[in-house]
């Protein structure tokens, strides 16, 4: 489902969505620079897995398939190993970029369904943002459990050994699921989380007013 | 007072019964052998790590770590910051320079960071825990406290990603950088330079919500370092050294290997050459034990 | 008058040889005046001997000598005598270094050297000393044709460095093509945006300078004579023709746009709103600092610009290269257009963007940076809809049929080279189709081989451009711009800086009577004996720079500062009268006929080794500084170009009992090494016949070879001598050894 932000950008942007993502996207500026090389494409360790990888996305953008970008599975394949960052010869900041359009197809209401790593990227962000800090054994269970329990209990049977591998190990605990660690400062850390989703919102939003 | 001070982000897989508690164990036993005091940052928080997009826009993610920048310039003024994790590290520097170079995301960074009365202002020298030991110890240092060279070990130097790219320890190259070969040859053991998985990709976070796709990149950074003759990999990454350690056995039910192959951090190396003991190594933090390393420690 | 010899036993060849007998050798049978030996024969003490001798009066004075040392390539400044003929005889590069040391192989190397000597004193004793001809004077004023940038670059370049230039126009007005343009490519950092042209700064230089003359409105009628010596008819479409004198001739001709006429695909000519890159200039000059119109007045909205249209295409009709400046120029134009109005849409559909340099690639990212976009495809059709056009392409990296609407379409097309006529169309040229511009001739030359410089692909002139891309295939007429290959405005003018720097040197050379390159600074020319001449106009035609005319009775006319001494035409010469002073027939056939054939029972073969001095020979010297062991049957003879040899030899040396011959020249063909360009082409096709000679003297053809071999063919130059010696083994010895 799309958002009512999105009807706002569409309406803006009239079709130049290279300009869209100019504006709005994470490191989108540089988007216009890639010279249409294909390093990137050759550096990804998970390339063969992306239906379109960086070099097709930034043409993509310039012949504005934004549906066929935002909604794309493509970005969500990325490790975040910099490969393509350190290879671009034009010096395109490729990882911030997928990051960017990722999001930015999400707050569209765009994302790709029952894609993985979205759902265990946003299980993270949630258990991170609870305490301030990761709670490792919670998001791992999160994890088992995120295509329902049956499947879940499944999942974790197959993992048992995993886990005590790591118990005996003492790389996990299982007091970790009373409480755990976090940030003694919750309720400002809360409040500047707040306060930075908001001032984002607001640019993205101007943006979409600014006709 | 120790002769090197640094103030300290330790990271959430860090903390006490996490996934490289054994790294962060290593470590205070290293620094107790060179006499480094790390203060760690008060009420740090979670960096975001690679993975933080799919939740967190660009501002929220920036102000996670300004927020544990704002807190070390606070407390600890006049320390470099340091971390041990490869995120953690590659987090806060590229906040620091992305803040640094853009004023409006640095001034509504400061505007949520009011929220918690502190102030970002960006002067501080973010470093990984490899550059403190390269640029402020030194090699020869690293090499005259050795006790017990590691002889006998065989190391494919496995420096993955996050800690190599885009920053990477000054002077190295990306694609093939050599300071934990280095290391490996400081401290007695033999470093297996043509090493080809060295800047691989383990599949990072993506090993919890692709593991096939994951799994099939760790399987070649094992076989490659088998192909090279290895009996140990050692990485300065905590991500790293889980991805490759731990699911030895699902990949060997995937694909009908026998990998049972030790993946030790440098820190573990470092401490059992100076002659500290495996329990101060952290050894038993490891799931894959090298019989060798265990044999030399007990020595 | 005294032929000495000078026998070095330094680097180990004293060590490895029996110099004793060598000297004795020298003398006995090389029949020289007396052989001296020194062991370090290229110090300062060595060279002071020779100098002492040659410096010597009456009978003990040496006027010849012989160098028995190292390779010819080596210590050419010791060994530099000026004028006095001096043989080198090779026995380090040449013997020691590519013969292994032991006893079994001391007899054979010795041979080896002594053999080399015989051939150093035969081959002296056929040389003479070369002096000019004095048929040439000094004449400092160079002719540029053609009176665009390159050519007004050229004439003040040669002004700068004191010469006269006088610039021949055909059109009324100075500028060429840059002087239809709006703006140019930046020429400086940061190479950001579109700067002014400069033509207009050119043409009041040029017109300031007393050292340049322009001739409006004005062709070439003829060019006549040499460097040094070039006499012109200037024809004027307004006045009376004049009569000059030139030295040299840069020939700046330029490009003729392709006609986009052959382009119905694009619609070009169905619809005023699709343009060439040419006409958009114009339509942006006519805009002046407002905004670019079409030609039904509307403003431009929305333009698309084809890359490669009719280039780098195999279709018939089309152009199959690329012309180097489109890239840039379509940049240049998207940027008319967004720097005038940042919302009017710029698309550059390209197949490959070729910015070459720092200033293309920074050019490249500053367009970017002002949101022209760049998409990756390939045009098939321009449709016309209306007042609108659609423009239909592959999206390459998307893989996909896709089309955008544009209401002007630009068209990146080629340039044809204004070379004049093509003096070998009679030879099956472009067989491929390619469109040609149909012309007259430019410079009207009264040369025999035709009116206009020789051309090698395309149209565009022949300029060595591997190796000596400033060098043509007339001496003394030098092509500078879009004529010698595809190239933008500033690569034109660094050309015309080349191109009147080689003038310069032809009008220095010619003046003294002085080889131009590759032959730097050779005194020797080519002459013939009359009385044996059949007047067959081989060498008239084989010359590859068309230095010979004929006289009145059909005798070859030698014009020596066109020629470049390679001796193709002493090659050519069926019946061996054309020779140099210090090379001949004599001197290569006497060396061949010095060497000891040593009878079949002895089991020695030998191998005749003919090899281009420039290419060939170097890299058999350097295999012998790598120690590349070879056969001690083989005989080397270094010849300027393969070119240069003549029939006589292989068969002299067939007939006295060589076993093999193996001949080495550079690579032909259209991406040819040779330095005289077609030297090497014209040895392989005589050649090509040697056949005949060799079933009539009921000898197996594999006994004469020849190959193309470069300088870099270090390891592969030695294993062709090695092939050779296994075809001995295999076919037998020569049934000719007496």
């Amino acid at each position: 489902m799309t958002t009512a932000v999105n009807q706002a950008m569409v309406e803006k942007y009239k079709g130049n969505f290279l300009k869209e993502v100019t504006d709005n996207v994470e490191e989108g500026n540089w988007v216009k620079m890639c010279m249409q090389c294909g390093v990137c494409s050759g550096s990804c360790p998970l390339g063969p897995h992306w239906d379109h990888p960086p070099q097709e996305l930034f043409m993509m953008i310039r012949a504005n398939k934004r549906e066929e970008v935002l909604s794309s599975t493509s970005m969500w394949m990325c490790t975040s190993c910099y490969n393509c960052v350190a290879r671009c010869p034009r010096g395109l900041p490729i990882t911030h970029i997928m990051h960017g359009l990722a999001h930015y197809g999400k707050r569209m209401g765009m994302k790709p369904k029952n894609q993985p790593t979205e759902k265990f990227g946003q299980m993270f962000w949630d258990n991170l943002i609870k305490k301030g800090r990761v709670n490792e054994l919670k998001l791992g269970l999160g994890l088992y459990f995120k295509d329902g329990f049956a499947e879940g209990v499944k999942v974790s049977m197959g993992k048992q050994k995993l886990g005590m591998n790591m118990m005996k190990a003492k790389r996990m605990s299982p007091m970790e699921i009373l409480g755990g660690h976090g940030v003694s400062d919750l309720s400002g850390f809360h409040a500047m989380l707040k306060k930075a989703e908001e001032l984002e919102a607001a640019r993205v939003g101007a943006n979409t007013d600014a006709k | 007072m120790a002769k090197h001070e640094y103030s300290y982000y330790p990271g959430c897989s860090s903390q006490k019964g996490a996934s490289s508690s054994n790294l962060e164990k290593s470590v205070e036993t290293l620094c107790e052998e060179l006499d480094i005091k790390l203060n760690p940052i008060p009420d740090w928080n979670c960096c975001g790590a690679s993975i933080g997009y799919a939740g967190g826009g660009e501002l929220p993610r920036m102000t996670l770590s300004a927020r544990n920048l704002a807190l070390s310039e606070k407390h600890h003024p006049d320390q470099d910051v340091v971390a041990t994790c490869a995120a953690c590290w590659l987090n806060t520097r590229e906040v620091q320079e992305r803040l640094n170079h853009n004023p409006t995301l640095k001034a509504e960074t400061n505007i949520a960071l009011q929220s918690v009365k502190l102030e970002y202002k960006g002067n501080k020298k973010v470093r990984h825990m490899v550059e403190v030991l390269i640029e402020d110890i030194g090699y020869d240092v690293l090499g005259s406290k050795v006790k017990k060279p590691l002889e006998g070990l065989k190391i494919a130097g496995y420096v993955g990603c996050q800690t190599n790219r885009p920053f990477g320890i000054a002077g190295e190259s990306f694609e093939n950088p050599m300071y934990l070969d280095k290391m490996v040859e400081t401290l007695g053991a033999e470093a297996l330079t043509k090493y080809d998985k060295k800047v691989a990709c383990c599949s990072g976070a993506l090993m919890f919500s692709e593991p096939e796709k994951g799994q099939a990149l760790v399987k070649d950074i094992i076989e490659s370092a088998y192909d090279s003759g290895a009996n140990m990999i050692v990485t300065p990454c905590p991500l790293c050294q889980a991805n490759v350690e731990i699911y030895q056995d699902d990949i060997n039910a995937r694909y009908k290997t026998n990998f049972d192959m030790p993946v030790m951090y440098y820190s573990q190396l470092m401490d059992v050459a100076f002659g500290r003991s495996a329990l101060d190594a952290a050894l038993n933090g490891n799931i894959i034990q090298s019989k060798k390393l265990r044999e030399i420690a007990d020595k | 008058m005294k032929i000495g010899g000078y026998l070095c036993t330094g680097c180990g060849i004293g060590d490895r040889l029996d110099t004793k007998s060598l000297e004795s050798v020298a003398v006995r049978e090389g029949r020289i005046g007396f052989c001296k030996t020194h062991d370090f024969l290229c110090s300062q003490a060595g060279v002071d001997m020779i100098k002492a001798d040659m410096a010597a009066e009456g009978d003990d004075k040496v006027t010849k000598a012989v160098i028995m040392a190292c390779s010819r390539r080596a210590k050419t400044e010791s060994f530099n005598f000026g004028a006095v003929p001096t043989a080198r005889v090779n026995l380090r590069e040449g013997v020691i270094w590519i013969r292994p040391e032991g006893s079994e192989h001391d007899e054979t190397t010795q041979e080896m050297a002594a053999d080399y000597i015989r051939m150093g004193c035969a081959e002296v004793k056929a040389m003479q000393q070369a002096d000019a001809s004095g048929e040439q004077g000094k004449n400092n004023h160079i002719m540029v044709v053609g009176g665009g940038i390159t050519g007004m670059t050229a004439a003040l370049e040669a002004s700068k460095a004191g010469y006269y230039a006088s610039i021949i126009e055909k059109s009324d007005r100075l500028g060429g093509v840059m002087g239809q343009l709006k703006q140019r490519q930046p020429e400086h950092s940061p190479f950001q945006n579109p700067q002014d042209t400069g033509v207009a700064a050119l043409i009041a230089a040029v017109e300031a300078d007393d050292k340049i003359t322009v001739y409006l409105n004005s062709t070439i009628a003829k060019t006549a004579g040499a460097p040094g010596r070039f006499e012109v008819d200037i024809a004027s479409t307004v006045g009376a023709g004049t009569h000059a004198e030139f030295g040299a001739i840069v020939q700046a001709t330029g490009f003729t746009p392709y006609d986009a006429n052959n382009l119905p695909e694009f619609s070009y000519g169905k619809s005023p709103n699709v343009v060439t890159q040419l006409e958009l200039e114009a339509l942006a000059r006519a805009a002046g600092d407002g905004p670019i119109k079409r030609a039904d007045g509307k403003v431009v909205e929305n333009v698309v610009f084809v890359q490669c249209a009719g280039q780098r295409s195999t279709k018939e009709g089309h152009l199959s290269y690329c012309s180097g400046h489109c890239c840039a120029t379509s940049i240049k134009q998207a940027m008319y257009f967004k720097d005038s109005n940042p919302d009017i849409e710029t698309t550059v559909l390209f197949d490959d963007i070729r910015t070459p340099g720092v200033g293309g690639e920074n050019f490249y990212r500053s367009a970017q940076d002002k949101f022209v976009t760049f998409r990756k495809g390939k045009v098939s059709t321009v449709d016309v809809k209306g007042n609108e056009l659609q423009v239909n392409f592959k999206d390459l990296i998307l893989d996909e049929d896709a089309q955008m609407g544009a209401d002007l379409v630009v068209l990146a097309t080629g340039m044809l080279p204004n070379s004049g006529t093509d003096i070998d169309t009679m030879k099956d040229k472009d067989a491929n189709g390619e469109v040609k511009v149909s012309v007259e001739s430019i410079l009207n030359l009264n040369y025999r081989q035709g009116p206009d410089m020789p051309q090698l692909v395309n149209g565009f002139t022949d300029s060595h451009f591997i190796c000596f891309p400033y060098e043509t295939r007339r001496t003394g007429i030098y092509s500078a711009g879009p004529v010698r290959r595809p190239m933008d405005a500033a690569q034109a003018q660094t050309d015309a800086m080349g191109a009147v720097m080689k003038a310069i040197q032809a009008i220095e050379n010619s003046a003294i009577g002085r080889a131009a390159h590759p032959r730097s600074g050779d005194l020797s020319f080519p002459s013939f004996r009359k009385e044996g001449c059949t007047q067959c106009k081989r060498c008239t035609v084989e010359c590859p720079f068309g230095a010979i005319d004929e006289d009145e009775k059909g005798y070859p006319k030698y014009n020596e500062a066109r020629c470049r001494r390679c001796g193709t035409c002493m090659g050519a010469c069926p019946v061996q009268v054309i020779s140099f002073k210090n090379y001949s027939i004599e001197t290569v056939g006497a060396q061949l006929k010095a060497v000891d054939v040593p009878d079949e029972f002895q089991e020695k073969p030998r191998i005749l080794v003919l090899a281009c001095e420039n290419d060939a020979y170097p890299a058999l010297d350097m295999a012998a500084m790598k120690r590349n062991e070879s056969s001690a049957f083989i005989r080397v003879i270094p010849v300027r170009c393969l070119g240069s040899t003549n029939t006589i030899w292989i068969k002299d040396a067939l007939g006295s009992g060589y076993d093999g011959v193996v001949m080495m020249g550079c690579k032909k063909g259209a991406d040819y090494q040779c330095h005289f360009v077609k030297g090497s082409e014209m040895a392989h096709v005589r050649m090509a016949k040697i056949g005949d000679t060799l079933s009539t003297m009921n000898l197996e053809a594999d006994r004469v070879a020849v190959h193309e071999v470069a300088i870099t063919d270090i390891d592969r130059a030695p294993k062709l001598l090695d092939e050779m010696v296994e075809v001995i083994n295999r076919v037998g010895l020569s049934p000719f050894k007496f």
